[in-house]
Parts: structure tokens; C-alpha cells; sequence
């Protein structure tokens, strides 16, 4: 049995167990932290750094930090959410971002983030990359164009679905998620109905030919900002 | 100058959607050779949309347009439903797809004749354009400007209940919609309909008074004989959301007739010049020369026998006892015959609406997937052609658009010479007068030049003239 700590958020006391993440312990209280790689159902991985607070003073990803007694941390604060803001502003601008006829609009957790820490356009110049889409799957597509690199199909596919069959390509700018070696999702053993169809945050990877069926007004956030459903009690957003 | 071509610009062309430049070329004897609209930006949709998922294709192309995106939301649904298999929609999903395409009707033809065409009848082609405006509507005629917002703003809600936003709306998926109305909307649009009927008849009856006031003038204004083309029923019935191709001649002899939306092309032909970004239609059988054609209210109600609502069906019987009869050619008689549609919009909304099947909830329709497809509808300017090719992975290959604005392009060109020729008749400047009767025929037929390039814009005039030789003898511009 792991020993009880108490940490501060935002001023707030909260008492947890040793073992926890920040942003685990934050969830099990109710204070949402934002966040796109991380996922209830999957192992943490740190990659997006959307989580990002100050603790103790020093920035960390809240998603792999393990509270320690007594540690104080910063949350939703001016400084910290401009940090959050230029990281998902950066992620707009690496890739190519249209949400206006995107299928997975008011339903994405990067446009989502976007709206609740209120960035309205990006301060830095888009890349416009070119990058395929990978569409040769009967039931799933991979539209590049709008993967944010955080792995969660990659987990996902892995570790909810027991195929460990998507993986990353690549160095640096030029990483992406890739399948079958690189040939595509079409050789993989993936499945429309697998969890990883529904798991990807933005609309990168989607189940085929579903789009467009859930009218304005029944979307995931089309009444209230991400973090709402959070706030009251339930850790995931989905 | 003389011995060679001369050439009169106008540019930009105010008070329609886009840019526009209008160029005029003289002969060596200073008569008007040629008019050209050139349509200046260009936009590229049927080449960015390949490679896209053919469902997010209804989505993706009605940025084509924010005055009649819910055109091309629904004509691309309609070839995605074949697309996906799909001949016929469940009740409900085909009559919400209706309701939403009427109230895009009322709402941009509205648009068109209150706020973008009403201050030239109103107060005269030749009045001063700081007055011959909108805004000069609200102060001079107010109860009338009220009535227009209104009745747009009416239009724009029946999109909102159906589409869930007024513009740039979401409803068809291929194989059906996304939703039905909701009880508490039909309601509340149900209300506003007797309103809306006795405004509408009330324009319907203005832009008659107007017409048949000034028809002298109006009879030599940009007008000409033309063939004309429009979907109908089965049984000849106007027919705006899901008919049969339908073309007569000048004479209103049936060029053909039943023709089912995939033959378009086998009928239809496109020529491009080198001076537009805007292809030029044309009836194969009849050639580039002669085979060009009109669309739009003025052709729809030239081609079909009968409009199947009451009200509109007595205002289509008045309109051509005063006309002399079908086919009419009188280019100003399109804004007359504008407001008849609007009169049947209203009609049909107020039917769908009393329609049980409005609040179903059988959506959607399953098929077997096919390669290609092709959707066509009457848009409010005129037929409006969506022809798509799918691969096996899902992704559009090839995609082809005819809007309404490209067939109406030869007419266009044909009505600012007239109108140049007349005006100028051997001077070689550019006066207000020539800017104004240019513009006031081009708005006869569309205030939205922006997607037959599939552009985007204001649309302000630049007319140049130019002598035999291509040298410019004048240019004058207006915002």
C-alpha cells in the first residue's frame, strides 16, 4: 500500500498516493489539466508536453511527474497556459490544420484546446508540409496532414488492441506514423472496430466513411470547452 | 487608332460577389467588336479536392461559395449518394435536403433582388450610385429594405434548422442527413410562413409593375434570343432539387428532353478561351457557335410546362400572357421571374413543413459503392453540375464542376456588348453611364461571379476600352 501525499495545485490541497502522476491525481480530484497524448487508457508518455505546468517552479509534463509530498505546483495560471498556448500553436503550424471542412471538427481535442485557451489564429508562419494520406485500408485512414505525433494510435494498437503494428517513421521534422514497415495501414491487421479507430485526438487517424453524421449541436464540444466533463469528476474527454 | 481594334475596359464591376473586368474592343470603324467579362481569380477546386475521402467532399466544396454554399453541399451529396450506392434517400432525409434547398432559394434570391439588384430598378439605371445602392433602398424605401433583411434572414433560418448554421451548413451525408428538424424550429418557421407568402407575392408584383413599365427599354436591354436549359419532372413540371435535363431552343423547340443527370456530358461540351479562367458551355450538337445557352430563373421557367404550386403556377401564367408567350428572352425579365421561384420556395417550405415525414428519424440509406457519379441541381442561378470519379481507396480522382454562373458566361459576354453598343455608338470613352448599364446587366444574371472560377472576392468593375489595334483608349474603375 503506497503512502498518502498531499500536493498543491493552484492553491489548492489535494491528497493522493504516492506513484500517481500529477495529472493522474489531478484527474482523480477534478482539476483538469490540458492534455492531447495522454489517455486514461493507455500508458503515459510525455510527448505532446501540452500538460505542462510549473512544479516547484520549473516546468515539467504533468502526465509523467510523479507527485512527491509537499510538492506545489502551477496550473492554470497566465504564464503557464501562454507555455500551453505556443506549444499547440506550434502544432497547428507544423502540419496542415483546416478545420473548417474537417470531418472530426467539434469533435477534436486540438481544435478544442485551441478554443479553450483561446488562440485565434498562430503568431508563427505555417509550414504547409506535404504529406500524404494513406487511404488504401477498406475501414481506416491515416490523413498526415493532421497527426500531431503523439502516439496514441501507436499505444493504442498496442497495448488496447494487441497489435503492435503502428509505429514511427523517420527523424525529426520528417517523423510520422507509419505502418507495415512504411507500405500503409492497408497491411496491417488493424480493424474498423479496433479501439485505435476512435482514439486519435485530432482527425488524422478516422474510421472510413462515417464522417459528417453527428449535426452541429450533438459534437463533443459544441456546449461546453474541453476540460468541462473533466472538471466535474470524469478524468477523460471523449 | 485607326486601321486596327480598339479597347474600353471596365473594372471593377460593384454590387456582385467577386471581381470583375470588363473589357470592350472596338473595330476600326469604332463599333463594338467584342465584350469580354473576364472572371480574374481563379480557385481550383476540382483539383484540390483529389485525393480526398468522398465523403468529405459536400463538406469540402460549398467553400466554394457564402452566398449558395447549400447548392454544392447538395449537388455533391447527390452524386456522393450514388457514390455510395445510394438511388433512393429514406423520406425524411430526401424532403429535410428539400426544405434546406428552399430555403437557400428564398434567401439568395432575396439577396439578389432586395439588396443587390432593387436600387437600379428602383431608382434607375443612370441614378447616382451613391444613392442607387442599398443603403439608399433603407432611406427611400424602407418598409421595402425591411421586407428583403427579412425575408433573407427567414431563408437563412430554414438552413440553420436544417443544417444546424446559416451558412456553410452541415445536413447531407452520402446516402442521407445527419438530422431531421426539430419540432420546436418547424414551429417557429411554420409561423412565419403566411408573412413570408404575402411579402413575397408583394415582390412578385413589384418586379411585374417594373418590367412591364419599362418594358420597352428593358426589351432592348442586353437582350437576345438564346437557347436555354433547366431541370424539370418527368412531366415537365419546374422541378429545383432533383429533375431532368431539359434544353429548347431559341423558337422554344425541344433540343432535348428526360435526359438523366449522368449524360450531362454526352449533351454538354466546355470551351475554353484564353482571355477568362471561366470555361464556355455549350449544346455538342449545336456547337460552340450556336450552342451556347441560359440558366437560371429566367431559363428554368422558359423550359418547364408548369410550376406545381398554385401561387407561383398563376404568377408563371401572368408573367408570359404579358411576355408574349414562352420562350422569353428579355434579360431585365429574370429578376421578375426570380421573384416567381421565390413565391414557389415559399410554397414548397410551407408543404415540407406541414409534412409529417420533416421530424422522421429514418436517416440514412446503405449501398454498394460505385466509381462514379454525377449530381445536379438548380442552384439559384442556374443548373449546377457536380461530376466526381472515386477510386478504391475512397479518394476522389477526378472531379468536374459546372456552375450555374459558367453556363450563363456567353450570355453575360453577349449582354455587355448590346449594352456597350448602344451606349457608345462610336464615342470611345468610358462614361458612368456605360460602367452603370454593364453592371445592371450582369446582375440581371448573377451578383456572384466568384465560383464559376471558384474564387473569391469582392466583386468590384474595372472597364477598358481598347482600339483594333489592342491599345488602350480608356479605363475606369469603381469600387
Amino acid at each position: 500500500m503506497s503512502g498518502t501525499v498531499t500536493i498543491t495545485v493552484d492553491g489548492r490541497e489535494i491528497e493522493t498516493r504516492e506513484g500517481r502522476t500529477i495529472l493522474q491525481a489531478c484527474d482523480e480530484a477534478g482539476v483538469w489539466i490540458p492534455r492531447l497524448c495522454a489517455h486514461p487508457e493507455l500508458s503515459v508518455y510525455g510527448s505532446c508536453r501540452v500538460c505542462t505546468c510549473l512544479v516547484d517552479g520549473r516546468a515539467a509534463a504533468a502526465c509523467v511527474q510523479p507527485v512527491r509530498h509537499g510538492m506545489v505546483v502551477e496550473s492554470d495560471s497566465e504564464r503557464v497556459n501562454e507555455l500551453r498556448r505556443t506549444i499547440v500553436e506550434l502544432l497547428f503550424v507544423e502540419g496542415n490544420h483546416f478545420c473548417m471542412v474537417c470531418e472530426k471538427s467539434g469533435d477534436c481535442e486540438l481544435q478544442a484546446l485551441a478554443y479553450r485557451l483561446g488562440i485565434t489564429h498562430p503568431r508563427f508562419a505555417y509550414m504547409f508540409p506535404e504529406r500524404p494520406v494513406d487511404a488504401g485500408h477498406p475501414d481506416l485512414m491515416l490523413d498526415h496532414d493532421r497527426c500531431v505525433m503523439c502516439g496514441r494510435c501507436v499505444r493504442a494498437a498496442a497495448e488496447l488492441d494487441g497489435k503492435p503494428e503502428l509505429g514511427f517513421l523517420g527523424r525529426g521534422i520528417h517523423r510520422r506514423v507509419g505502418a507495415d514497415g512504411g507500405a500503409g495501414l492497408a497491411g496491417t491487421a488493424l480493424r474498423g472496430d479496433d479501439r485505435v479507430a476512435t482514439i486519435c485526438p485530432t482527425g488524422a487517424l478516422l474510421r472510413k466513411r462515417v464522417g459528417y453524421r453527428t449535426p452541429y449541436g450533438r459534437r463533443r464540444f459544441d456546449h461546453a470547452p474541453i476540460g468541462s466533463a473533466a472538471a466535474a469528476g470524469d478524468g477523460e474527454e471523449r | 487608332m485607326s486601321g486596327s481594334t480598339r479597347r474600353l475596359v471596365i473594372e471593377p464591376v460593384t454590387r456582385v460577389e467577386g471581381h470583375g473586368k470588363v473589357t470592350i474592343l472596338l473595330d476600326e470603324r469604332q463599333r463594338v467588336r467584342e465584350a469580354r467579362l473576364h472572371i480574374v481569380e481563379f480557385r481550383g477546386f476540382e483539383r484540390f479536392v483529389q485525393g480526398r475521402p468522398f465523403w468529405e467532399v459536400p463538406v469540402l466544396v460549398q467553400r466554394l461559395c457564402g452566398i449558395c454554399p447549400v447548392s454544392h453541399h447538395l449537388a455533391a451529396s447527390k452524386a456522393m449518394d450514388r457514390i455510395a450506392g445510394v438511388d433512393r434517400l429514406s423520406p425524411t432525409a430526401e424532403k429535410i435536403r428539400r426544405l434546406m434547398h428552399m430555403g437557400q432559394i428564398f434567401q439568395s434570391h432575396a439577396l439578389h433582388f432586395f439588396h443587390l439588384a432593387s436600387p437600379d430598378l428602383l431608382f434607375g439605371f443612370d441614378a447616382d450610385p451613391s444613392v442607387r445602392n442599398v443603403i439608399g433602398v433603407a432611406r427611400h424605401h424602407p418598409e421595402l429594405a425591411r421586407q428583403g433583411v427579412l425575408m433573407r434572414k427567414f431563408g437563412q433560418e430554414v438552413i440553420r434548422a436544417t443544417g444546424g448554421k446559416r451558412v456553410h451548413a452541415i445536413v447531407a451525408v452520402p446516402g442521407g442527413v445527419n438530422r431531421s428538424l426539430d419540432p420546436a424550429d418547424r414551429e417557429r418557421l411554420r409561423a412565419e410562413v403566411p408573412r413570408m407568402m404575402t411579402w413575397a407575392e408583394d415582390a412578385v408584383a413589384l418586379a411585374r409593375d417594373y418590367t412591364l413599365e419599362h418594358l420597352e427599354q428593358l426589351e432592348e436591354f442586353g437582350s437576345f434570343p438564346s437557347n436555354h436549359l433547366g431541370l424539370v419532372t418527368a412531366d415537365g413540371d419546374l422541378e429545383l432539387y432533383d429533375g431532368l435535363l431539359r434544353a429548347i431552343g431559341e423558337d422554344g423547340a425541344t433540343l432535348f428532353d428526360g435526359v438523366q443527370n449522368e449524360r450531362y456530358a454526352e449533351l454538354l461540351a466546355e470551351e475554353v478561351r484564353p482571355w477568362s479562367y471561366m470555361k464556355f458551355p455549350f449544346i455538342r450538337s449545336l456547337g460552340p457557335e450556336r450552342g451556347w445557352y441560359r440558366v437560371g430563373p429566367l431559363a428554368r421557367l422558359n423550359v418547364c410546362r408548369r410550376i406545381p404550386t398554385p401561387r407561383a403556377e398563376q404568377a408563371r401564367r401572368a408573367f408570359f400572357d404579358a411576355l408574349g408567350g414562352a420562350p422569353c428572352h428579355v434579360t431585365m425579365a429574370y429578376h421578375w421571374a426570380r421573384m416567381i421561384e421565390t413565391l414557389h420556395a415559399i410554397e414548397q417550405i410551407e408543404r415540407l413543413l406541414d409534412d409529417p415525414d420533416i421530424v422522421g428519424d429514418d436517416l440514412l440509406r446503405e449501398g454498394e459503392r460505385r466509381d462514379e457519379a454525377v449530381g445536379v441541381i438548380e442552384a439559384p442561378r442556374g443548373t449546377l453540375f457536380h461530376h466526381y470519379r472515386v477510386d478504391a481507396n475512397d479518394q476522389v480522382v477526378m472531379a468536374n464542376l459546372i456552375v450555374s454562373t459558367t453556363s450563363n458566361n456567353e450570355p453575360m459576354n453577349r449582354a455587355v456588348r448590346q449594352v456597350a453598343e448602344r451606349h457608345l455608338a462610336g464615342r470611345t470613352e468610358i462614361d458612368d453611364g456605360l460602367l452603370n448599364h454593364v453592371e445592371v446587366a450582369i446582375r440581371a444574371y448573377d451578383p456572384c461571379l466568384s465560383c464559376a472560377t471558384h474564387a473569391l472576392g469582392r466583386m468590384p468593375l474595372e472597364v477598358e476600352l481598347r482600339g483594333a489595334d489592342g491599345a488602350l483608349l480608356d479605363r475606369r474603375t469603381r469600387d
